[in-house]
């Protein structure tokens, strides 16, 4: 199960988080600082997965943007290494070639996406046209 | 990383950039979103974060109550309050206007109201109350945007309470013709059975169908539900597996469209979840394994692209090869794949090699040998997860021989690591390692490991491991000698760990070298007890000990001086801590100076090397016996033993205290108080109040006489609540009781709070609370056995021994219409992956799919072979008996019809002058109903005939030929309505001979409660050539037919009443000229209903039953005020408010 996605950038500052299971308010600054610290402090030889607790990080660096993943003992590290990579892939379609400050201006609409590919900590779409059809149609239907 | 990631990478240099186009998007640049965001992006210190987001926060304040705030500003709002709380600044104030925009706002506004919510609040929030309506109102919209964002809202964050408001909505949406909208009502449904699974319990045929649904995502979306319900239980979903196999055949093969691959892997998420539902299918089940081979094989030999995604799916692969029953060429080419991460320069993939490894070398120790240079490399690796991940791996494989090795490598890893939940998995499995192989070395090396376990685990390792290991070393191994030795090493080590000086030691390792000197000083004859007890002095001086393991060392101390004279130290500890302010330490203290000034006492308290000894209790308190014997002399009353005390109170009248304003018809904390004869003066009991006039000694004239007691229900339950209760107003409660009822209610004095709960009048919600509180703490150790047949066969179900003559045409043309469920499922799951099959394809299949599910839930119940054999025994028994006994089931006057529908009797047309057909004695032995004329012509003439079975409904269908030719094309249809007909819903007969009767059977379920329901069907015949006629048929059935006892006890139905939700209350009419007015109801509806009666105390009363396969409905009953209020709880909605009616239709019968 996927208790958490967040993208952090190499100052530590969270970009967006979004939690699958509750966690008190003030207990996320410090947990998110803490994941940070312990995905910063490894190297490219090092792997991408880092024990957290009770749980693993699943993490990805992209320029200046980590974007992690806790995930919980039975999930597949590589799957949801990867479903990091397609969330990429779904913000570059809809963003055509995404930048730091797009995610930024735009959190909702991250969320939005976010939404559709993850519920309750449980992959639920991957197909990425799919996962942007109900955004498309509420931008589209907001123009006019 | 792989080369297609790489290339992917490459493709994205824009992503690479950071903030090289800063201010993109829809917003203006000089909007305060905006302003914001260019502000956080600047930030540099935590210190301006919080003055930025403060400031901003007071602004967000002010605008958002004010009515000029339009909704499209209220979206930006809503993303700024999200700003704040994801750095971590609480905008409680502003939760409410989320659920406002959710409500009020349009498309993307309504959107982020709904985002914001699902971000702001949790599960049990309040306010998520007030989303209720908006989802309701969303689900119903013509918009399928709204429809999709209600949807998607609920399956996030939904309170479980209201979960029955829109779960017919949702269910609705399983039918929607857009794919989206079906597989988010999934999700919502899997949330549902996350939070609350047995409000979705009776919907889990149509999991079916969305599993076989013809859009990838809502069958992917299904796999969810599945998934936990596996977990769960493993055994309930084995026929399923076919189906599974078939999907994941179909989508290895590439057979979806090609959208849902991931650089060109075929739905890899998807194949991952499939595998692991069938490893949870397939664990320690070789035949159900067997089916799942073939597929994985193929999983293995299309997994060969260089891709981390095609990695992930060999990697579940192999866990799922290793999980299930094993086979061995499928081991190898798993094993093979391990090869491939383990040895892979790729370190993410040499991770999860060793990952797989640890999974699997238990059964396959040979892997380790294989990889044993890889092994040893990986344990040195730079990277300490995977130097880690590689001692969990060694962990596994520890023996004899290797343990010394690997606990030195793992307390290597331990010096290092500074993560204290590393530590504290670690030094467990130190631990366990050092445990299970104590003396592999020599027994120092236990005494050494657990040291620097002690002291590296400190205070932060699990409790047990202190304790387990003074529970070793006193207990012992088998050889004396060497326990004796250890002991020794032990006392040796601490001592020396003494003598050095400001050496930190956990106060936990404090705790067991005080224990070890204490219980085993006089081991080392060398050192006199002097100088040990001299070390603890010491160290209770200490500043850094804590009191808890001061209280451990004056422990130690007293034992030590119990052998030896040392006046000096032990008096100034005693002295010193008489006067301490921890009270636990004075108490020690005490102990030690009044045990040192008797020193026979303080041997024979703390004899040496004695811990281990079993203690003598005199259980008798035979020491006693004088001081009770004095007592007795001054005239003390004697003892009673609590039963004794029980019965005499039972037949007093008692006082209750009880307030006079709650009319609780139960009273919770009754308490009665006695005659002073009793030993304590006052005495707390049940009060039960027998008829008998018979007083106790002394009783009758204190007490004060009153018209009777209520009784009440037990004994222990409110005992706890004397202190309060006590002082209450006294209350006398009117009381009857039937002699007999006292000993059941003793029996059930557990079952007090149960039923006090539902009694109460008016909602009063504390009560409630109290009463569920109760309920909850009755019998947790019980297990419920809900789905359990009842072993009581009812009364109504009166069994007829009547032989009957059976006519041979129909036996013979019995027929095995039951399908194979599984071909069935096969085929369609071929059908309905595929995204395009025609419209009338997909109904035909979803029919299908229907009647093969009821076909193998059928033939669970009811075996068709079985039926004929019984046609066949009716032969052979027919052959043994020439006579041939007229048939006599309708003739006699004893023929017992045995109906309980109100529908059952109408329609009713007697056959003036054919006999009835006959029921296959097999089932005649059943109870059944009356055969009943369905409809007829001068050519044919069909009846029926319900037989009630313990776990199903069967119809018996008898077709007539009344003419002398032969009719033929015989077809029996049914139609689908309310009632679900299983087996196959057609039943031909290619030919029927004149002046014959043949019959068919098939099982009736209610699909959905409902007080009545009719069964439509239609025969189709050819009485004369090419000329076809057709005759239609109706069947009533009453709820009733369907209801079962359910038999449970009275922990069960309390567990019960708690997890329902579903209820409905109402005064019925009470037979109030019987003795026992409440018995005599029961018992009637009892007799009409199928219920079966838990218990009756007093003037209440619990019922269960259950509506055919499974659903529960529980019944509370209780005498009000001349009326029988009735509560009834079930998981289905609808079964209350239709038992409550079939109630109301058998007591207006009486």
């Amino acid at each position: 199960m996927i208790k958490f996605f967040l993208m952090v950038n190499k100052q530590g500052q969270t970009r967006l988080s979004k939690y699958f299971e509750h966690v008190e308010i003030h207990k996320r600054t410090s947990l998110e600082a803490d994941v940070i610290k312990s995905c910063l402090s490894r190297t490219k030889d090092e792997c991408s997965f880092v024990e957290y607790k009770d749980f693993k990080l699943v993490y990805r660096q992209y320029a200046a943007l980590f974007i992690v993943i806790g995930v919980d003992e039975a999930e597949n590290e590589l799957a949801v290494y990867e479903l990091v990579h397609n969330f990429v892939e779904v913000l570059d379609k809809y963003f055509s070639r995404v930048v730091t400050s797009q995610i930024m201006f735009n959190l909702d609409k991250v969320h939005i996406i976010l939404d559709e590919m993850i519920l309750n900590g449980r992959i639920v779409e991957t197909n990425k046209s799919r996962i942007l059809a109900p955004l498309l149609v509420l931008d589209k239907m907001s123009e006019s | 990383m792989s080369d297609v990631v790489e290339k992917t990478l490459t493709a994205l240099p824009s992503l690479l950039s950071l903030d090289s186009q800063p201010g993109t998007g829809k917003l203006s640049g000089t909007s305060k979103l905006g302003n914001l965001i260019r502000n956080i992006a600047e930030l540099t210190s935590k210190h301006d974060e919080e003055k930025l987001i403060k400031k901003e926060l007071a602004a967000i304040k002010e605008h958002v109550s004010s009515p000029n705030t339009t909704l499209r500003q209220m979206k930006e709002i809503m993303v700024r309050m999200i700003y704040c709380e994801m750095l971590g600044y609480e905008a409680s104030f502003g939760y409410i206007h989320a659920i406002k925009l959710a409500q009020q706002g349009s498309l993307l506004e309504k959107r982020v109201g709904y985002l914001a919510v699902s971000l702001f609040l949790n599960e049990s929030h309040e306010l998520l109350l007030l989303l209720v309506n908006t989802v309701l109102k969303d689900l119903q919209s013509t918009n399928l945007i709204e429809v999709c964002m209600a949807l998607t809202v609920t399956s996030q964050i939904f309170p479980k309470d209201m979960i029955p408001a829109v779960l017919p909505l949702v269910e609705d949406k399983l039918q929607h013709s857009k794919e989206i909208i079906r597989r988010k009502a999934v999700l919502a449904l899997y949330k549902f059975y996350l939070i609350a699974p047995n409000q979705v319990q009776h919907i889990h045929d149509k999991f079916r169908k969305a599993l076989c649904d013809k859009d990838p995502d809502v069958m992917a979306a299904s796999l969810h539900i599945y998934g936990q319900m596996i977990k769960e239980n493993p055994e309930g979903y084995k026929d399923l597996t076919e189906s599974f196999v078939t999907i994941l055949k179909q989508v290895v093969g590439g057979k979806l469209p090609v959208e849902f691959n991931y650089h060109s892997v075929p739905a890899p998420w998807l194949q991952i979840q499939l595998l692991r539902i069938l490893a949870l299918l397939g664990k320690d089940d070789q035949s159900t394994s067997e089916l799942m081979y073939d597929v994985l094989d193929e999983s293995v030999r299309r997994a060969e692209i260089n891709h981390n995604m095609t990695y992930a799916i060999l990697f579940e692969c192999v866990k799922t090869v290793y999980t299930i029953y094993p086979k061995s060429d499928l081991l190898e080419k798993a094993a093979k794949c391990i090869g491939k991460f383990v040895l892979s320069p790729k370190i993410n993939l040499k991770y999860l090699g060793l990952k797989a490894l640890t999974y699997v070398i238990q059964q396959d120790p040979n892997l380790a040998l294989q990889h044993q240079m890889t092994i040893i490399e990986c344990l040195d690796h730079s990277d300490p997860i995977v130097k880690r991940e590689t001692l969990e791996l060694l962990y596994r494989i520890t023996n004899g021989q290797n343990v010394t090795v690997i606990v030195e490598k793992m307390l290597d890893f331990l010096r290092q690591s500074k993560d204290e939940y590393t530590t504290i998995d670690l030094v467990g499995k130190v631990a366990e390692l050092a445990e299970k192989y104590p003396f592999t070395d020599n027994n120092e090396w236990f005494i050494q490991t657990m040291n620097i376990v002690l002291s590296v685990g400190g205070d932060v390792m699990q409790p047990d491991i202190p304790n387990n290991f003074l529970r070793l070393l006193a207990e012992g191994f088998e050889n004396e000698t060497e326990d004796h030795q250890l002991r020794l090493h032990a006392v040796n080590s601490y001592l020396s760990l003494l003598e050095k000086d400001n050496v930190h030691v956990p106060q936990r390792f404090l705790q067991v070298i005080s224990w070890v000197l204490g219980e085993y000083f006089f081991l080392k004859a060398e050192t006199k007890p002097e100088v040990v007890l001299d070390k603890l002095g010491r160290l209770l001086d200490q500043s850094f000990v804590t009191s808890e393991t001061k209280g451990w060392i004056i422990a130690a101390i007293t034992k030590l001086s119990s052998h030896t004279v040392c006046p000096n130290t032990v008096a100034e500890v005693a002295q010193k801590y008489t006067t301490s302010l921890d009270t636990v330490l004075r108490q020690h203290a005490f102990e030690l100076k009044h045990l040192n000034e008797d020193r026979d006492l303080i041997r024979r308290v703390l004899p040496l090397d004695a811990s281990c000894e079993d203690i003598e209790v005199d259980t008798s308190l035979s020491f006693l016996d004088g001081f009770v014997a004095d007592a007795l002399g001054r005239g003390a009353a004697p003892y009673k033993p609590h039963h004794q005390r029980q019965e005499e109170l039972s037949q007093e009248k008692a006082l209750n205290y009880e307030p006079y304003g709650l009319s609780l018809p139960v009273s919770l904390s009754s308490c009665s108080i006695t005659g002073r004869q009793s030993p304590t003066g006052l005495s707390l009991s049940s009060g039960l109040s027998g008829n008998s006039t018979e007083m106790g000694p002394k009783g009758g004239s204190n007490s004060l006489k009153l018209e009777g007691v209520r009784n009440v229900w037990g004994k222990e339950g409110y005992l706890p609540q004397k202190e309060t209760t006590a002082e209450g107003t006294l209350q006398v409660l009117p009381g009857h009781e039937g002699p007999g009822t006292e000993e059941s209610a003793m029996e059930n004095a557990s079952l007090q709070p149960d039923l006090a709960s539902p009694t109460i009048p008016e909602e009063d919600q504390e009560k409630q609370q109290l009463a569920s509180s109760l309920f909850v703490g009755l019998g947790s150790h019980n297990t419920l056995c809900l789905m359990g047949k009842s072993e009581n066969t009812s009364q109504r179900f009166r069994r007829k021994t009547n032989k009957t003559q059976e006519s041979s045409n129909a036996s013979e043309k019995f027929s095995d219409s039951s399908i194979s469920s599984r071909s069935t499922v096969e085929s369609l799951m071929d059908n309905n992956i595929l995204e395009n099959t025609s419209s009338e394809q997909e109904t035909e299949l979803t029919t299908l799919n229907q009647s093969s599910n009821q076909a193998s839930e059928f033939q669970d119940s009811t075996t068709p072979d079985g039926l004929l054999n019984g046609g066949e025994r009716e032969k052979q028994d027919m052959s043994s008996d020439p006579s041939g006994q007229a048939p006599s089931l309708f003739t006699g006057g004893d023929m017992v019809i045995l109906q309980p529908s109100c529908a059952a009797a109408e329609n009713e047309q007697p056959p003036a002058t054919r006999p009835p057909p006959s029921l296959p004695t097999e089932l005649s032995q059943l109870a059944h109903s009356g055969v009943q004329g369905l409809c007829s012509n001068e050519s044919i003439a069909v009846s029926a005939c319900k037989i009630y079975k313990d776990d199903s409904v069967v119809l018996v269908v008898f077709i007539t030929n009344k003419s002398t030719s032969a009719i033929k094309d015989i077809i029996v249809r049914f139609a689908p309505t309310e009632l679900k007909v299983s087996e196959s819903t057609s039943h031909g007969f290619p030919l029927l001979e004149g002046q014959n009767t043949a019959n068919c059977q098939c099982s009736v379920l209610m699909e959905k409660p409902c007080a009545q329901g009719a069964l439509v069907g239609s025969i189709a015949y050819q009485a004369e050539p090419e000329k076809s006629s057709e005759l239609q048929f109706s069947l009533a059935f009453a709820l009733a037919d369907f209801i079962r006892p359910l038999t449970i006890s009275t922990e069960e139905y309390g567990k019960l009443w708690l997890a329902f939700s579903n209820d409905v209350k109402q005064n019925l009419k009470l037979l109030s000229d019987a003795k026992d007015p409440l018995t005599a109801t029961l018992n009637a509806l009892k007799e009409t209903l199928q219920l079966h009666i838990v218990d009756i105390i007093g003037t209440e009363g619990i019922v269960a039953c259950q509506l055919l396969p499974a659903i529960p409905c529980l019944l509370h009953c209780r005498i009000n005020t001349g009326m029988l209020a009735v509560w009834l709880r079930s998981p289905s909605p609808d079964l209350p408010d239709c038992l409550l009616y079939q109630c109301q239709k058998a007591i207006q019968k009486l």
